[in-house]
């Protein structure tokens, strides 16, 4: 007890409180903050009960508690599992702030209670389902026909290889580098936030399938050298301008300095 | 010389106030007062020399060792080229400015310039020479000659300007623009109205298969060129023309005038994908605020109320497409655009 009251005056004694008090506090709001609502796998009805669970407390709020929309927010029905599959694991929704749109971010929920939200929505009327494992394979895709498709459709917003572009007031298409094949069948099926639906008839799943794997080729890296971004004018305007430009004038200045 | 008459007396060529400072004092380099200091210059100036040599000689070896197989060995094989190149001679260029910088003579002296104007005897003897000449051919005696030589030599560039001008503009048909595949209705690619008439088929690019009405659900939007396209001689001129975008919105939103309400289905439009700014695709669809934006200069046109520009330097909506259902169900174009597509030009309206 001396040896306690001695040390009190240690000039490493309000850093070691400061330490405690901090594992303290954690370990009190792990042991007392709210939980977010699990529910355990099961069949399909299962599914859709603790998707609804989740539902009512994570995204009622704006899209209202049957997923019938509010001034704030859209409709849910009808929108089908593979527009709640984009939206959460892709982590734009639950929306985290009010920005002009949605941004992506890392995943709020796990894959299970994805899908049971996705049950869910999907079981308040007919939409869009997730597409399988063999619908989104680029290995079994044409990227030359991918191409083709993604050039007349899609690079005029996500620019010619996926890099993204802006669009009016704040709103911007995102770059597709990390996207999944999953993901990126399910924006053109749905349609997600500014972006138009390409439905089944309009491209066909093939279709869909080449653009990933034409999506996925252009990952590849390329032997012609530094891509710069893939972003065309702005990122080689920017290289030429300060490195080409600035060397020529560092040069001449060297040339013309007098030796000391 | 004799130059005294031509230059000005020096107090008219120099203001009064200023001086002229002469040139500047001359100052020694660290090499020129200590042996040592040119002894290592002289040394870096070689070794920059010999690693210009060493560059070159990695160049070759590069280019014999190196194997050409798949993309990615060209590559390695052009950059190791071209680096052996590019530092073999810019090391040539900075050992020379280097030597010139730091051993070579810079004591500072002026170099009268040569008065331009020859001496007073050459300048009449070249004048006698070309009165001579000129008498000598009798120019001034035969007119005949004069205006003859005169027009063959004003005429013989001609061959070469006429052609090059005129390839200018390729085509000088100001109404080429008035004028789409979507007013051409060949059986195979056109379905027919109620009315009996023939529309030609919208079809998706790039496959060219026509599109149902059913096919454009709410929010959709297809890419079209006219059905047959392809098999067009002219394929990328009437490409370049006949591009059109289609949407679905909710048939509320749209403003449709009285004249016009016969040109959308259910909901369905189509406007010319050609801007009236300077032509660019207009492609980039919001689908929430029903905006189409220009990738060029961010001209806005609204979809849902006859393509009116909202935004940016576009003066003019865009060309709306008049279309239909024929009696198979597909979507045909009723006839073609009531204007030209396209930006502005001064013939447009004629």
């Amino acid at each position: 007890m001396k040896a306690l009251a001695a040390s009190r005056r240690s000039r490493f004694a309000p850093a070691l409180l400061v330490l405690l008090a901090l594992i303290l506090t954690g370990a009190m709001y792990a042991a007392f903050a709210p939980q977010p609502a699990e529910a355990a796998a099961g069949d399909a009805t299962e599914d859709v009960e603790a998707g609804q669970e989740l539902f009512r407390t994570n995204c009622a709020t704006c899209h209202g508690l049957n997923g019938e929309g509010t001034d704030v927010a859209p409709s849910l029905i009808g929108v089908g599992a593979a527009s709640v599959d984009f939206q959460m694991a892709t982590g734009r929704m639950p929306m985290r702030n009010n920005s002009p749109q949605a941004e992506a971010g890392p995943p709020q929920f796990d894959a299970e209670q994805i899908s049971q939200v996705a049950a869910y929505v999907a079981s308040l009327g007919p939409g869009p389902a997730i597409p399988s494992e063999e619908m989104v394979d680029p290995a079994t895709g044409d990227p030359a026909n991918g191409l083709a498709l993604f050039r007349t459709n899609c690079a005029m917003c996500h620019n010619a290889v996926g890099a993204g572009g802006a669009l009016s007031e704040g709103k911007h298409a995102p770059a597709l580098w990390d996207s999944t094949p999953t993901e990126i069948y399910e924006a053109m099926l749905t349609g997600p936030q500014s972006m138009p639906v390409f439905n089944e008839a309009n491209i066909s799943p093939e279709g869909k399938r080449d653009v990933i794997a034409y999506l996925m080729e252009v990952r590849e890296p390329t032997p012609g050298g530094v891509s710069l971004g893939s972003l065309g004018p702005v990122s080689e305007g920017l290289w030429v301008w300060i490195i080409g430009i600035g060397g020529l004038i560092g040069a001449a200045i060297w040339i013309g300095a007098k030796s000391s | 010389m004799s130059t005294e008459q031509h230059v000005a007396p020096a107090e008219a060529q120099e203001p009064e106030l200023f001086e002229n400072p002469g040139t500047e004092e001359h100052r020694e380099r660290l090499g020129d007062v200590d042996p040592r200091y040119a002894k290592a210059n002289e040394r870096l100036i070689a070794l920059i020399l010999a690693v210009s040599a060493l560059a070159s000689i990695g160049s070759i070896v590069a280019y014999v060792a190196l194997p050409l197989e798949d993309l990615w060995s060209v590559r390695n094989s052009t950059l190791f080229l071209g680096l052996g190149l590019g530092i073999g001679m810019l090391g040539i260029g900075v050992a020379a400015i280097h030597w010139a910088k730091t051993l070579m003579s810079n004591v500072e002296y002026v170099e009268e310039r040569h008065p331009q104007r020859s001496d007073d005897e050459p300048r009449a003897v070249a004048a006698d020479m070309m009165k001579h000449g000129v008498e000598d051919s009798g120019i001034g005696r035969r007119p005949l000659l004069k205006g003859a030589a005169l027009g063959a030599v004003a005429l013989a560039p001609l061959p070469y300007v006429v052609p090059l001008v005129a390839n200018l503009g390729g085509d000088w048909n100001v109404g080429a623009f008035r004028h789409t595949l979507w007013g051409e209705t060949p059986e195979e690619y056109s379905g027919r109205l109620p009315d009996g008439s023939l529309g030609r088929r919208l079809a998706r690019d790039p496959e060219d298969t026509p599109i149902r009405a059913t096919d454009v659900t709410n929010g959709s939007v297809f890419h079209v060129i006219p059905h047959g396209l392809n098999e067009h001689e002219h394929f990328y001129e009437e490409k370049a023309k006949a591009v059109v975008l289609m949407v679905r919105l909710d048939p509320d939103l749209l403003h449709e005038p009285e004249e016009k309400a016969d040109w959308s289905y259910n909901g369905i439009v189509a406007y010319s994908k050609i801007c009236t700014h300077v032509g660019c695709p207009v492609a980039l669809y919001e689908q929430q605020t029903h905006h189409l934006l220009c990738p060029c200069h961010q001209s806005t046109f609204d979809m849902t109320d006859q393509a009116k520009v909202v935004f940016g330097p576009a003066k003019r909506p865009l060309p709306q497409l008049p279309i239909a259902v024929d009696d198979e169900g597909y979507l045909v174009a009723r006839a073609d655009f009531d204007e030209p597509i396209g930006p502005s030009y001064w013939e447009r309206l004629q």
